[in-house]
């Protein structure tokens, strides 16, 4: 099918609902039945269905993967698509949003699903106290009203064009309004499958809904299993001994161990997942654009893609949009690895060599320490002395990441450019880890803004491909390399062509989009 | 028997004194570890302002002296507390509804799988340990007793998670006769529990088994060169019969002193085959905890370790003593 572009389906809301209704894409060859089970990491014995505590793999795969729904849902292809939202339009100015909820949706319980439990659902993440990762999107609603029963106005305190596309953010799950507490306990939430028991950092078990919203083309399996297993070494054990069919996180050293074996494939998805180096751009020497320019040529982007992912990546080009993203910036001019240029602007920045330490620890990501030692040898010859610092990985993100003025850190990216611009790039916000400010970027800043509260896709493209050029050129950080979701499936198991890149194991949602062979 | 009984309520006093000294150390050391519960939780999210809203409601920004005797009071009132991870989890609903789980009762059910697992590695390896010593006692210094040394020996020398590997390698991959994965829950039959705890039992088995079997060999060994042992052999007794019947029992103190030191090792030391397996005891469980310095947890979980190794060595000795009428009737 032809990719529908993620704006395209916004301006015309109601094409949303025909999409989904539909069911896309269609699986000819999906058959319903069987057990799926599958082996995943990122589970803690403290986990629980409320969503404002999900943060790793295994419970996004269990709460919105499975057993519960959001307002709106991420396709395979990147596109957005209505998930009990039927479909939604904005004012003109992007800040009043109006979603029409779909109807004849019920709870796992009986309870029919309205507006009440979008509201309630939603104040959850605000309410006294609370501490949530979707509070920021929470918060930035300044209204909520209940305009029908089917019917839910939101009113922003700023235009935001991507408004619905982060109400399909994994944390922002939809529960039964004035039964909030019990569905928390037992799982209660209108997805395909309702629980049938759930040991937390464990094990779930979830049995498909006798007839949902989504009909017969999603949701294939009679039955899911998730078997928390942190341990890489036992998840590959369990795939290849047939214990499970499916593991998220193959480990890179021993992939061709999984290739090897004929009841195996292995799927990989270049998403947003990306490493990076920052550097403190109010620190010297950092502060001098030309000093972070020599930085730049004096990395050998692919050498670090083929030593430390294995060949599992894509190289990067210091900006954070990956090709999970709507508006990334493909035909930009790649970074090279390029010694005299490198010298040229440390000729500009008055300097004849540069001395620097680069703090590192494999807490930041595997391989981190390996890689900056393939920077300080590539760094060398263009006159750059990089002293690699091997820091504790116990505390590092508090000591060291935001601390130190040039050290190694990951992003699993974010789903759109405004969001991952304005958690890590924007000026002044906590998480801005090259303290990139106003004076450095002024420009970028204001296209930030801009593009913000632009609804228009064209517009709003040639604004984030131009912020992705600045930091490409000015920007302090260097990102050498997109790291690819690696997963293990058996081949008892089938998924459609195209899987889901924003997280691990198709978005997660393999229960809805998988079945058995 | 007062002798035995004034020998338990000592130990037992002593016991409680090593628990409230391992408290101590290991709250200690735990504090001592780089980075706190709010810094490790919050991992790369940790800014100075949440992990100062974490600390003020766990009650980290106290002084650790004040912390750990708060602990303490709970602790002799029975009270384990709750473990940071559900407390933290549950002020993300803003207000505390009481669905929080105590530290006993989040361990109650791994410390369940743990004994099972300990168990059936007991049924396995105490019989078959304490067997291969006498016949290696019998047929000393003859092949098999070669064998057996070497092939224990070699089994104890390598570290349990490469055991474990070399058992899943050649039980799961190459024949599939065992499952690799030994993620047991409730409402599993007796049978399928025993047939996922099999290989890491076999693990166990295999690292706690030389110790086992070399001093049982040694025992009996050593009462050979006895008299009355010679008297027997003397009598036309059948070796395997002296061997049994004369030297085991007199031989029985210090093989029941090592036994029940491999039996605390199960129970402690199984946190590396836990982890390979996937085996839901407490050993994973402490794992988790001491990565994100989750102190109650790790506290409950070493008082429980320190707690076996007390009573195993106590039962163990009062063993001794009861199988030798030299100790039972003291003089």
């Amino acid at each position: 099918m032809t990719r529908i572009s993620r704006r395209g389906l916004l301006k015309t809301g109601a094409a949303a609902g025909v999409l989904a209704a539909s069911g896309l894409p269609l699986h000819a060859q999906a058959k319903r039945g069987g057990r799926l089970r599958a082996g995943l990491s990122g589970a803690n014995t403290s986990d629980s269905w409320d969503g404002r505590t999900h943060s790793d793999l295994f419970m996004i795969a269990a709460a919105q993967g499975t057993v519960f729904d959001s307002l709106t849902e991420v396709a395979a292809d990147g596109s957005l698509k209505g998930e009990l939202a039927e479909n939604w339009e904005a004012s003109t100015d992007a800040k009043t949003w109006t979603f029409n909820l779909r109807s004849g949706v019920t709870f796992h319980n009986g309870k029919a699903f309205g507006a009440d439990d979008v509201i309630a659902s939603l104040q959850m993440h605000v309410a006294e106290g609370a501490k949530s990762a979707a509070k920021p999107i929470v918060e930035a609603i300044t209204e909520m009203k209940k305009t029908g029963d089917l019917q839910v106005q939101f009113t922003l305190a700023a235009g935001n064009a991507d408004f619905p596309y982060l109400m399909s953010d994994y944390h922002l799950l939809i529960y039964p309004a004035g039964q909030i507490e019990e569905a928390i306990a037992k799982g209660i939430g209108t997805g395909l499958y309702a629980v049938d028991s759930f040991e937390p950092g464990v094990r779930m078990v979830a049995k498909r809904v006798d007839s949902h919203y989504k009909g017969d083309n999603a949701g294939y399996f009679d039955e899911v299993e998730y078997i928390a297993i942190n341990d890489n070494t036992a998840r590959m054990n369990a795939l290849l001994t047939g214990q499970v069919d499916a593991i998220n996180r193959v480990d890179l050293k021993t992939i061709q161990l999984l290739q090897a074996n004929p009841m195996v494939r292995i799927q990989e998805v270049t998403g947003n997942q990306h490493y990076t180096f920052p550097m403190l751009t109010d620190v010297e020497p950092f502060n001098d654009v030309n000093v972070r320019r020599a930085l730049k040529y004096a990395i050998n982007r692919q050498e670090m893609v083929d030593k430390v992912l294995l060949g599992h990546g894509r190289v990067g080009n210091d900006s954070p949009i990956g090709p999970a993203s709507q508006f990334f910036h493909e035909d930009m001019e790649q970074l090279a690895y390029d010694p005299d240029k490198a010298k040229f602007y440390l000729k500009e920045a008055g300097l004849s060599e540069l001395n620097i330490d680069l703090s590192a620890s494999n807490a930041a990501f595997e391989g981190a320490v390996d890689a900056a030692q393939l920077y300080q040898a590539s760094a060398k010859s263009a006159g750059i002395n990089i002293n690699v610092v091997q820091e504790p990985a116990d505390g590092y993100w508090s000591n060291v990441w935001l601390k130190k003025p040039f050290c190694a850190c990951y992003w699993s990216g974010r789903a759109t450019e405004d969001w991952m611009f304005s958690t890590a790039y924007e000026a002044g916000v906590p998480w801005n880890d090259t303290q990139w400010d106003r004076d450095d970027s002024g420009r970028f800043q204001d296209l930030l803004l801009e593009a913000r509260a632009e609804l228009d896709s064209n517009k709003r493209r040639d604004m984030y491909q131009e912020m992705q050029t600045i930091l490409k050129d000015d920007g302090g950080v260097i990102l050498p390399m997109f790291a690819n979701y690696v997963q293990g499936v058996s081949n008892k198991v089938s998924s459609p062509e195209t899987v889901g890149n924003l997280w691990q194991m198709d978005n997660g949602r393999m229960a809805e989009r998988w079945w058995m062979a | 028997m007062n002798s035995v009984l004034k020998i338990i309520l000592q130990r037992l006093a002593l016991g409680l004194l090593t628990l409230f000294i391992v408290s101590i150390v290991i709250f200690t050391a735990v504090n001592m570890l780089p980075g706190d519960f709010a810094q490790a939780i919050l991992g790369q999210s940790a800014t100075p302002e949440a992990v100062e809203a974490i600390r003020k409601d766990l009650g980290l920004d106290k002084g650790p002296v004040t912390r750990y005797f708060e602990w303490l009071g709970g602790a002799l009132r029975g009270d384990l507390g709750n473990s940071f991870a559900q407390a933290n989890f549950a002020s993300f609903v803003g207000d505390d509804s009481g669905v929080r789980t105590s530290v006993a009762q989040q361990i109650a059910p791994r410390f369940a799988n743990t004994m099972f697992l300990a168990g059936v590695t007991a049924a396995i390896a105490v019989p078959f340990a304490v067997t291969l010593g006498i016949l290696a006692a019998l047929y000393r210094n003859s092949v098999f007793d070669r064998v057996a040394n070497i092939s224990t020996l070699t089994s104890i020398s390598s570290p349990e998670f490469f055991m474990a590997y070399v058992l899943i390698l050649f039980l799961a991959v190459l024949n599939p006769i065992l499952p690799s994965l030994s993620n047991i829950y409730d409402g599993m039959s007796f049978g399928e529990r025993l047939e996922k705890t099999l290989l890491p039992a076999l693990t166990l088995t295999l690292v706690v088994t030389a110790h086992m079997m070399r001093m049982t060999r040694a025992a009996i060994i050593n009462l050979l060169a006895s008299p009355y042992i010679e008297m027997a052999r003397l009598k036309g007794i059948k070796p395997m019969r002296v061997i049994v019947r004369h030297a085991l029992p007199n031989a029985l103190a210090p093989i029941i002193n090592v036994i029940a030191l491999n039996l605390a090792y199960l129970i402690t030391g199984v946190v590396v085959v836990e982890v390979v397996f996937v085996y839901p005891g407490i050993g994973q469980l402490f794992v988790d905890s001491v990565k994100i310095r989750d102190i109650p947890v790790v506290q409950a979980c070493c008082l429980i370790f320190a707690a076996a190794y007390i009573l195993l060595n106590l039962l163990a000795d009062i063993l001794s003593i009861l199988s030798n009428p030299r100790l039972r009737h003291p003089k």
